[in-house]
């Protein structure tokens, strides 16, 4: 059905060219506070996406178009909007011929969903975890969720993709009744069967129990231990300030020390750390989906293109640095699409808890939050503590701390990092809602800049 | 002539929608339910060095069913408008109610409202779709080009324009359909070759038309046309010693700090523990309102979403509770909370102040802020008589860096512009300067606030919060006001390394 739409749509465009994207969107989630449910729902969404072009000796001009998509003429008149835009559209920065055309052998296939039936067994897990802190004293909040996107992309160039995104999360938070203690884990999943609720309870009960003795401890440097979770969140950050466009005109961290060049090249830090997205690392479409260009990230242009696994640091060293395609041969640079996951690895096997054993005084974090640009220039980020800084002594988790306030540079704290664990797969906290998949180990940095106290808990 | 309600939308079977869904929860035994459809529209142009780098229009329209049943909540949504699938949308709501309902273990129940049918369209006088995207974007262009002087290495400018339509219907009667309009533009300039230095517009979005782009509420040309001035006087700043200054803070900047440490801190969901895991929790708790020392004296804050071209004024909210204006802090004291209908009743307090909102038809209404405004001082006390007050301090312009702790205590702030303070006078930029305070030490710091001649009505686009997220747009009032003995960080050594 969606395909004769689609065919329908590319025949009735007046423009040059024409791409269609078609996304087939299901959704389920559960809220949960103060030990009960507070929100759930399902929703179901269908959009298009047309990109009309018109070209001017050679030069793409386009008209970007996005709306529901509940019939053919839903469609149709996207398709008649796009080309209308475009036909005033001034020059696009960004343009590019369109990829060489691919098609997938399951283009014709249809959507994918989910339902809040995905749910099943994971809310008979939680209402006992529910149950259990109610019993106990103690309060537990978070959320559950889970997408499945189908994906259509066809070009009047003759691509036709499918893609199939499912992605899922869930936040478990637990407090002592004073909601001083407070304790928080998050898995990411593709599919929520792997999800285990009594697994999650435990864990988050295990470090709530950390909690029961607290240390106040004033601002200052601190050999810290962060987690995956909050490495996740600084690496997504610096991954988003990573256009190659925006390094070479002088507007990043990752600027070079002459004007029009980058880092690339340099090694940012001592440690092998490696960190490369795409889809061979983890869930992401093989192929470029963008829906409205990214400024020196995405565009539009290069949708259907091919989204290879690329590392951006390797060993410790810069090794590339996202373009697109019309960026990349501005610069002479390769074309690097940034598929939404995230990999840090050095090939340690040493685990967060000998991480922790082998500390004779510092903190855990649990994870950071409210992160945001203080200097574009250095990536300098002000954030908070969250849910959890414990205090190791002599190797063991002796209570809970206060929170703090930081201000770091994630590129910095690479330079820094003197210990780095095993890599898994986490969950970020602060752009969770953007960013499901990463797998991160934990660094030790022997300095960490703790700026203020927090009175929150 | 004011512009009305869109056509197109008004064509859509909205009674027939909303009669379908509803007398199909009311068959399967809701005790409330409500409909939603809307169409939210939005524009969005980028350009960098006036070639054009991005550029979206996207529509997004549907319905959304919400239903308690048995005590419980449920909620469904989709995009079919039909009276078949807006009935389906029903029975969907209502099953989710009953997988809800084992862990509901206090039943829902709502605040009472009058019922209320009409019509309701924000104050706009063109609707800035109807310009052709290529005028808009000529009009960027030529907002960049007067930006674009020597010492200026880049300009970027943005147009973000959004139409929100929406139908509210409910068991009790109540049926409304709204029309809310808004536009952000901005500048920004950046210097690149002796470090990297910006400086943008403080222009705040607006509840307007097409006419705030040209001009109309806030000069643009004149502002774009100081920015290589104010970027050239930052490059050459000295770097501000770290210490405690007295700050002058101009609405410009001030209204963030409110919006992240007063509005968000006296929503009464965060404060029972509702955003708990999420956007987290208030320091300022149910059990002192009406006790808590918020600020000092001068300060007054109320919540209002009724003022005009304010981002969050409506006629009535998304659980049908009529617009209203009321007091939040008074005379430095926490008086009040925004409500929705279930944490009204749940609190006792009659009834709701009317804060639910949806971002669309597919997401369910959580608790978001009105306009949160600081009331300037009744005298015409200038920006001028304000610093002539200080001895040693800053003057500060302009939001650019933002944030604040889950409870709303520990924040830090920076600014587009901060300008050195010396014996009641204003001297040059300074640089790498970020204010960071706790929030009752600094509104409690606040020792006067300007005139009605120095208020502006700022505010934000896109206000983030729940699960999952929601967008909302606010306005922010504030007037200039001075600030005595804050903690000033310098944003260099923050980032030295030890």
């Amino acid at each position: 059905m969606i395909g004769d739409w689609i065919e329908a749509g590319l025949a009735a465009a007046t423009s040059d060219e024409c791409v269609v994207i078609v996304r087939d969107s299901t959704e389920a989630n559960l809220r949960w506070a103060i030990n009960m449910l507070t929100t759930n729902g399902q929703m179901h969404h269908r959009s298009a996406t047309v990109v009309a072009i018109r070209r001017v000796d050679g030069i793409g001009h386009a008209g970007v178009v996005s709306g529901p998509v509940a019939s053919e003429d839903d469609l149709l008149a996207l398709v008649g909007q796009a080309c209308t835009a475009c036909a005033s559209a001034p020059a696009s920065d960004d343009s590019a011929p369109l990829p060489e055309p691919v098609v997938d052998a399951d283009y014709a296939e249809g959507p994918v969903a989910t339902s809040i039936d995905v749910f099943a067994s994971f809310a008979e897990g939680l209402g006992r975890a529910l149950d259990t802190s109610r019993r106990a004293g103690t309060e537990m909040f978070g959320y559950a969720e889970h997408h499945s996107s189908t994906v259509w992309l066809a070009t009047s160039t003759g691509a036709r993709r499918r893609a199939v995104e499912r992605s899922g999360k869930v936040e478990l938070n637990a407090k002592h009744a004073d909601r001083i203690g407070s304790a928080w884990v998050g898995r990411s999943t593709a599919e929520f069967t792997d999800v285990d609720a009594d697994e999650l309870a435990a864990e988050v009960t295990r470090r709530l129990a950390w909690c029961e003795h607290r240390v106040e401890l004033p601002a200052g440097r601190y050999e810290t231990i962060l987690p995956p979770s909050a490495v996740a969140d600084l690496m997504i950050l610096t991954y988003w300030s990573a256009s190659g466009r925006d390094a070479e005109q002088g507007r990043t961290v990752f600027a070079g020390a002459e004007p029009g060049t980058t880092r690339v090249g340099e090694t940012l830090s001592e440690l092998a750390l490696t960190l490369s997205s795409g889809p061979g690392v983890l869930p992401a479409p093989p192929f470029a989906i963008v829906e409205g260009s990214v400024p020196g990230l995405a565009s539009v242009y290069d949708n259907g293109a091919p989204a290879e696994t690329v590392s951006w640091l390797r060993d410790g060293t810069l090794a590339a640095l996202p373009y697109t395609r019309a960026g990349a041969a501005a610069s002479g640079r390769s074309y690097a699409f940034p598929s939404e996951n995230l990999v840090l690895d050095a090939g340690s096997s040493v685990s967060l808890d000998e991480m922790v054993r082998s500390t004779k005084r510092g903190l855990l974090l649990t994870c950071l939050w409210y992160i945001r640009e203080v200097d574009i220039s250095s990536l300098l980020v002000t954030g908070l503590t969250r849910d959890g800084v414990y205090l190791i002594e002599n190797g063991e988790i002796v209570g809970m701390v206060n929170n703090f306030r930081f201000n770091e540079s994630p590129v910095d704290l690479l330079r820094r990092a003197v210990e780095v664990s095993a890599t898994e797969s986490t969950l970020c906290r602060e752009w969770n809602d953007w960013f499901t998949f990463t797998s991160m180990p934990a660094l030790r940095i022997p300095d960490f800049n703790m700026s203020t106290v927090s009175k929150a808990y | 002539m004011p512009a009305g309600l869109d056509a197109r939308f008004i064509a859509l079977p909205l009674d027939a929608l909303a009669d379908a869904a509803l007398s199909r929860a009311r068959a399967l035994g809701a005790t409330h339910a409500d409909v939603r459809v809307e169409r939210v529209r939005t524009a969005a142009h980028r350009l960098r060095d006036e070639a054009l780098e991005s550029s979206t229009d996207v529509t997004d329209l549907g319905i959304g069913v919400r239903v308690v049943h048995d005590g419980a909540w449920g909620f469904a949504a989709g995009i079919t408008l039909t009276s078949d699938a807006a009935a389906a949308l029903a029975d969907q709501a209502v099953a989710a109610a009953r997988i809800s309902r084992p862990l509901t273990s206090v039943p829902v129940e709502l605040a009472p409202e009058p019922v209320h049918v009409g019509e309701w369209v924000s104050t706009f006088q063109m609707d800035p779709f109807d310009i052709e995207a290529a005028e808009r974007i000529a009009r960027l262009v030529e907002l960049s080009r007067l930006a674009s002087r020597p010492g200026v290495d880049h300009v970027t400018a943005r147009l973000d324009m959004v139409d929100e339509h929406k139908l509210y219907a409910d068991l009790s009667g109540t049926r409304t359909v709204q029309r809310r309009v808004r536009v952000l533009p901005q500048v920004e300039v950046m210097a690149t070759r002796d470090g990297y230095h910006s400086m943008r517009t403080t222009n705040p979005p607006a509840g307007r038309g097409w006419e705030y782009v040209l001009g109309d509420g806030w000069d643009l040309d004149a502002e774009v046309a100081q920015l290589p001035d104010w970027l050239a006087e930052q490059r050459a700043a000295p770097s501000v010693r770290p210490g405690r200054y007295d700050l002058v803070v101009e609405p410009t900047n001030l209204w963030l700090t409110i919006h992240e440490s007063v509005a968000h801190a006296t929503e009464l969901d965060r404060a029972l523990g509702y955003e708990a895991a999420y956007a987290g929790t208030s320091f300022a708790r149910p059990d002192t309102l009406g006790s808590l020392q918020y600020g000092s004296q001068v300060m007054t804050v109320t919540g209002d979403r009724v003022v005009e071209n304010g981002l969050a004024s409506c006629g009535w909210d998304d659980e049908g509770v009529e617009a209203q204006t009321f007091d939040i802090i008074r005379d430095g004291t926490h008086v009040g909370y925004q409500l929705n209908r279930q944490m009204a009743y749940e609190q006792g307090r009659g009834r709701s102040n009317g804060c639910a909102f949806a971002d669309s038809s597919g997401h369910i209404p959580l608790q978001r802020m009105p306009n949160v405004s600081l009331r300037p001082a009744s005298a015409d006390v200038t920006v001028d008589d304000l610093v002539g007050r200080v001895e040693h301090g800053l003057y500060v312009v302009g939001d650019k860096s933002w944030s604040i702790d889950m409870q709303r205590y520990n924040f830090q702030f920076t600014a587009q512009r901060f300008y050195a303070i010396e014996n009641g006078r204003i001297a040059g930029q300074v640089a790498d300067v970020a204010y960071q305070a706790t929030t009752t030490d600094f509104w409690r710091s606040m020792e006067a606030v300007g005139g009605p001649g120095t208020y502006r009505l700022m505010g934000a686009l896109d206000c983030g919060k729940g699960q999952p997220g929601q967008s909302a747009p606010v306005s922010h009032g504030a007037p200039a006001a001075l600030f005595r003995s804050v903690n000033v960080l310098n944003t260099e050594d923050e980032g030295a390394h030890a």
